[in-house]
């Protein structure tokens, strides 16, 4: 009976005995949500594009950090750097096509997949040798620390990276529904062989593709940085999109950000409400068991293409 | 010349349906299994046993259990790890509290735990598939692997929060714990590897792998030849987390000794996976193949500056380590999709013909 009550009844009166706190808490976690759906936008874009499940955006996000931090070390000003930064993870998605994805056409997801595995290796003892192993600060100079907006704590970094994550996500709209290369990479995730038809060079589309994917893993990687320091675990990330992606719908831009959001907030309130009682630290895999829960009741998650099954 | 097989005329049905039909085959795996039974325990030293064979043999099991899964029934999984950790503490749990039982039925009924944890989990494979149920196993992996750290009864409340393998015995011979010699544990993870392989063999052969391999090439064909999906996925994720935690287990009791949760972490599932994709999806020799070269290429990675002679910083070598074994994995993906197990496949059709090819 006491057990029941601690589950079912005793975090909704401490909810709404502390208004402010649960907002703090839902703010937080809309935070959280939004640096989890920056990384997922990188995996959304290439599978979108090109139907490969890219485990190593999560270390392309780290390399990215790595190389900014590692020229700002160097002297060179933030803005060179950035632009710096873009061009190595060009110059990345120009190699990965060459190397990696041209010589793999036509083979099944689950090589492909395994073959990014194989880049995630190569891609973290490739940082690591160039820029070093050790933690590395990121000073972009967004304090964090919190401020309080009528009796509401917000962090100000998360904001800024809320923030980044919004004007992200309508640049990449923009992109996509505006621009003749959009349309283009649309028609490729559309129909490959059509679009092939039409003159559109895949190779093309997924050197731009992967560009972009690295672009984003560029902005993920500031953000994440500032948070938590430039080090090793950033990579680690990559496993907190995942719940987030299949949640969203592994095709869907809006399905990345709805997602992050849900996992964000869902993640939060469960670990503030429900973590005691079952002893804390369980952010690891409540976010997997929400976007299960989801699953078990819309299978290509919330915004993913509709699986028509047929023999 | 010497590979051939004609003028071996079967008679009988059961001849034709022959694990290996051709006599070749059966002498080469005969001398293959004998020479793995007599030449490693007298032959090599402490370093082979123990950081080579036995990891290899424990590992070339979990991986014949995620190839029935992945391989043949065509269920991405990257639990791996966390059913492994099931049959670990299973076993030790067993181990602890009925000291009078052989071993070898513990591993069996650790298996069978980790059997019943995979079967519950196998569940939203009815309606999730492809890399949603890859990323869907992952709450298992992550699950399982909180829930051995935060409750101290699994590690009987040990305050170091690890497992230890306890001293039994096997026929009299110490295999387990402390003071068992490396020797005696490699023939005992050799026998289940063996005992096992060939059960998963006559598995994949027999109706159940027939259904598998339905569901994996299309499953709504296969529902409409009449075979049942939830009840043969369900299988397939039992069998195989059975193969799983056996492996678990004698990766505490026969190879590390002790261990803690991180043992078993998501590498290890990604390093299984490896193993099967390496080797070959669909093929039990493959899983093995795969197992070795896994095994043996860090290994090997790590050794090789120091057999040329050359001195690197320990950091830096890890690095290298790390590029290498994943370019290494991209090499083989684009060399072999299919793996080691079809190389093997495609020298055995050479010999054939060696030396006449026309």
């Amino acid at each position: 009976m006491n057990l029941l009550y601690s589950v079912f009844v005793a975090p909704f009166v401490d909810m709404a005995t502390s208004p402010l706190f649960l907002v703090e808490v839902v703010l937080g976690g809309i935070a959280a949500g939004l640096m989890y759906s920056l990384v997922a936008l990188g995996f959304v874009l290439i599978f979108k594009a090109s139907g490969v499940f890219n485990f190593a955006q999560g270390v392309m996000v780290l390399f990215a950090a790595l190389t900014l931090v590692g020229l700002m070390e160097r002297g060179v000003p933030v803005v060179l750097a950035l632009v710096l930064t873009g061009g190595v993870m060009v110059l990345l998605a120009f190699a990965i096509e060459r190397l990696v994805l041209r010589p793999l056409i036509n083979q099944a997801h689950i090589i492909l997949f395994m073959a990014t595995i194989g880049l995630n290796f190569f891609l973290e003892g490739f940082g690591e040798m160039v820029w070093g192993a050790n933690v590395k600060k990121l000073d972009i100079g967004i304090p964090d620390r919190s401020l309080l907006v009528a009796g509401v704590q917000v962090n100000q970094l998360e904001m800024s990276a809320a923030a980044t994550a919004g004007v992200l996500v309508a640049l990449l709209a923009v992109f996509f529904q505006r621009t003749r290369v959009g349309r283009a990479l649309r028609a490729v995730a559309d129909d490959h062989e059509a679009a092939l038809s039409l003159g559109i060079s895949l190779k093309t589309i997924w050197v731009i593709v992967w560009s972009v994917a690295g672009l984003v893993a560029i902005v993920a990687g500031v953000m994440w940085g500032a948070k938590s320091g430039v080090q090793f675990s950033l990579s680690l990330i990559a496993l907190k999109a995942l719940p987030v992606l299949i949640l969203g719908g592994f095709e869907s831009v809006s399905g990345a950000i709805v997602g992050g959001l849900i996992i964000g907030v869902g993640e939060k309130i469960g670990e503030v409400y429900w973590g005691p009682l079952v002893g804390g630290a369980i952010e690891n895999w409540f976010a997997y068991v929400l976007a299960l829960v989801f699953l078990l009741f819309r299978p290509q998650g919330l915004f993913g293409e509709k699986i028509i099954e047929r023999v | 010349m010497i590979y051939r097989e004609a003028g071996q005329f079967k008679t009988s049905y059961a001849a034709d349906e022959a694990i290996f039909p051709i006599i070749q085959d059966r002498w080469f795996v005969g001398l293959a299994v004998t020479a793995a039974v007599l030449i490693p325990p007298l032959a090599a030293n402490e370093y082979w046993l123990q950081a080579i064979l036995i990891p290899f043999l424990v590992y070339a099991l979990a991986a014949i259990g995620l190839n029935l899964l992945t391989g043949y029934a065509g269920q991405l999984s990257l639990g791996t790890g966390g059913f492994m950790a099931v049959g670990a503490y299973a076993a030790f749990k067993i181990a602890t509290a009925l000291p009078w039982l052989n071993i070898l039925a513990v591993f069996v009924l650790a298996g069978g735990i980790a059997a019943g944890v995979g079967l519950l989990f196998g569940i939203p494979s009815l309606r999730i598939k492809g890399f949603y149920l890859a990323v869907a196993t992952l709450a298992s992996q992550f699950f399982l692997i909180w829930l051995f750290n935060k409750v101290p009864w699994f590690v009987n409340y040990a305050s170091s929060g690890t497992i230890t393998a306890p001293p039994r015995t096997v026929l009299g011979v110490m295999v387990t714990g402390p003071e068992a010699t490396a020797q005696a544990r490699y023939l005992v993870a050799f026998s289940l590897v063996a005992l096992f392989a060939l059960v998963a063999k006559n598995l994949v052969r027999g109706r159940l792998g027939r259904a598998w391999m339905a569901i994996r090439d299309r499953d709504i064909a296969a529902e409409i030849i009449g075979i049942r999906p939830l009840p043969t996925k369900l299988l397939a994720f039992g069998i195989s987390s059975f193969y799983c935690g056996v492996a678990g287990a004698a990766l505490v009791f026969l190879y590390l000794g002790s261990a803690e949760t991180q043992a078993f972490d998501i590498n290890i599932s990604f390093l299984v996976l490896f193993m099967i994709i390496i080797g070959g999806l669909g093929s039990i020799l493959g899983s093995i193949l795969g197992a070795a070269f896994i095994v043996l290429v860090p290994i090997f990675l790590t050794n090789a500056p120091h057999l040329v002679g050359l001195s690197l910083p320990v950091a830096l070598l890890k690095q290298i380590e790390l590029m290498i074994f994943g370019a290494l994995i991209v090499f083989f993906l684009i060399v072999e999709p299919h793996g080691l197990a079809r190389l093997w496949q495609l020298t055995k059709e050479k010999l054939r013909l060696w030396p006449f090819p026309y």
